[in-house]
């Protein structure tokens, strides 16, 4: 699952996603175009469309069972009502190695709780 | 062609005062670097731009009234208004000095330009851009120019025996107890308690506490006014305090984290210097060494403390400039030295009249300062809105009240044309 969100929402997705005890994923800064208004800045006599604004891009990788969990937990904590809150991909994923063990799939996307 | 000097101008005091007031104005800018490093990079230019803001509105507000208000005459609450609009301020001495009045005016707007500027780290990341530059101008006058006249320029502090070499009750009381009021007034910032709001760069910290301490020579240096005896020995303390406080900070750190921190030894240059800006001409430099150790204990704990509470004072311009300020204007009431200063003696050296004195300030300072302050934000809110919706917090001052960004890579941007000088219609995408 990808979810592409505004990256001062990253804290409430965070904390939501803790919430619904999700406990594995990555994050990269991407900078992407969606159906925003383009901001106007200017910089001396340089007037510039941006045209591309900063977003947070979590990726999450999930069984069946926690797909509507994390789907909430991103739509909770990204949304502000905006334009520019984001988009959430659901996708199939063919195959997880957990590198540690070595363990596939359904074993390797679930947390190691002590 | 040559110009001599007008009759009992000194051409050794009034050059170093020359360079006094250019290291002044240096402070805004190195505060503005050291603000800027302290909050969220988003914020980094409007907490610059604060700065930048009292270079324009206090130099100004200063000039037409502020000085007057400060400096003519010796009323006991303001100042007249016959050096408005700088009328009679040339190149004749300023009375009790060696130096053309004009240098005198300059080297005091530097004075009320960093002051100014210090006030904003109370509301930085939330406080909207115009209100702020009214805040600015009202705030020079109405408290800074007010209590400057108190201290300096013959009001009832300094005549009832206050002794305030460089600025502890309108610079640094002044600006931390109005700091105080202005967060109260403004409020918190909409994350504050609940998201970690941290530093986006630590080595500005350090660059612009660097640039303050450089700057500092002149401010407390120059605050004699000439080559004279008290503005060396200010120099040479404003050196050993802030060294002093510096150890400290670092052993108070170990004792607490087991690691000496950067953005705590730019606090504790900031806490040393301002510790030192009353007392500077008047202990000796043993003594400013003391004042240094000490001065980190209880600044150090508010630092601490200040963030546990729900007052988000911002940039701890209370701790750092208010509480530091307080301690060196009671640290000259028990340690003042008349063998160094030629002026009065402390407690310690046997007079305890001049610790009255300096409680008095240490009062009366803060008071003023915090009520002017909160008046004079409430007065501006019913007016204009003092922040803007939750919405512009989240994507940052830059772009709301400025249209441009601290970190630009200037991907995506398209350069768009005025009408008339496009050519063709094509839009170019920035090449970077």
């Amino acid at each position: 699952m990808i979810g592409i969100v505004r990256p001062d929402k990253v804290n409430d997705v965070l904390e939501a996603l803790y919430r619904a005890e999700i406990r594995g994923f990555s994050l990269s800064r991407v900078q992407g175009h969606g159906g925003e208004l383009d901001r106007v800045e200017t910089y001396r006599g340089t007037r510039v469309q941006m045209g591309l604004s900063d977003k947070a891009r979590f990726e999450i990788a999930v069984s069946e069972d926690f797909v509507e969990h994390a789907l909430d937990a991103l739509c909770e904590g990204a949304q502000t009502g905006e334009v520019g809150d984001g988009k959430i991909f659901v996708v199939p994923l063919e195959r997880v190695v957990r590198i540690r063990t070595g363990e596939s799939d359904r074993g390797a996307v679930t947390p190691v709780l002590k | 062609m040559i110009v001599s000097a007008a009759a009992g101008v000194d051409s050794g005091d009034t050059a170093w005062m020359l360079v006094s007031t250019a290291l002044v104005l240096l402070m805004t800018i190195g505060l503005g670097i050291f603000y800027a490093g302290l909050v969220r990079a988003k914020n980094a230019l409007n907490t610059f731009m604060m700065c930048v803001a009292a270079l324009a509105v206090a130099t100004i507000t200063w000039a037409l009234v502020g000085y007057s208000l400060a400096f003519d005459g010796d009323a006991k609450i303001v100042g007249g208004l016959s050096h408005a609009f700088l009328n009679g301020v040339d190149f004749a001495p300023r009375d009790g000095t060696t130096i053309p009045h004009l240098v005198f005016f300059a080297f005091q707007a530097t004075f009320c330009i960093v002051t100014t500027a210090l006030v904003s780290g109370a509301v930085v990341e939330r406080m909207r851009f115009g209100p702020f530059l009214v805040f600015a101008a009202l705030w020079s006058v109405l408290v800074y120019a007010v209590m400057a006249h108190w201290a300096f320029g013959g009001g009832w502090l300094q005549a009832q025996g206050t002794l305030d070499f460089a600025g502890g009750v309108p610079v640094e009381m002044g600006s931390g107890f109005s700091a105080l009021a202005a967060a109260l007034v403004v409020g918190s910032r909409k994350d504050y308690g609940r998201q970690a709001l941290l530093p986006h760069n630590a080595v500005y910290c350090l660059l612009g506490a660097g640039l303050l301490w450089f700057g500092w020579f002149g401010f407390n240096g120059g605050s004699g006014f000439s080559t004279g005896d008290p503005s060396v020995l200010a120099f040479t303390n404003t050196l050993l305090t802030p060294a002093c406080t510096l150890l400290v900070w670092f052993i108070l750190d170990l004792m607490r984290g087991r690691q000496v921190t950067a953005i705590g030894a730019a606090t504790a240059i900031i806490v040393g210097c301002v510790g030192i800006t009353p007392a500077g001409g008047f202990i000796s430099p043993a003594g400013a060494m003391v004042l240094g150790a000490l001065v980190a204990l209880p600044c150090y704990a508010v630092v601490m403390w200040r963030p546990r509470t729900r007052v988000d004072e911002t940039l701890d311009v209370l701790a750092a400039h208010g509480v530091a300020g307080l301690f060196g204007i009671v640290f000259i009431g028990v340690f003042a030295s008349k063998s160094w200063n030629g002026v009065a003696d402390g407690l310690a050296y046997g007079d305890a009249g001049q610790l009255g004195s300096q409680l008095v300030a240490a009062v009366a300072a803060p008071a003023y300062a915090f009520a002017m302050t909160w008046i004079l934000l409430k007065g501006i809110g019913a007016v204009m809105p003092l922040r803007g919706p939750a919405h512009d917090e989240a994507v940052g001052m830059d772009i709301v009240h400025h249209g441009e960004e601290a970190y630009l890579t200037g991907e995506g941007a398209i350069l768009m044309r005025a009408e008339a000088e496009a050519e063709e219609e094509r839009p170019v995408v920035a090449n970077v």
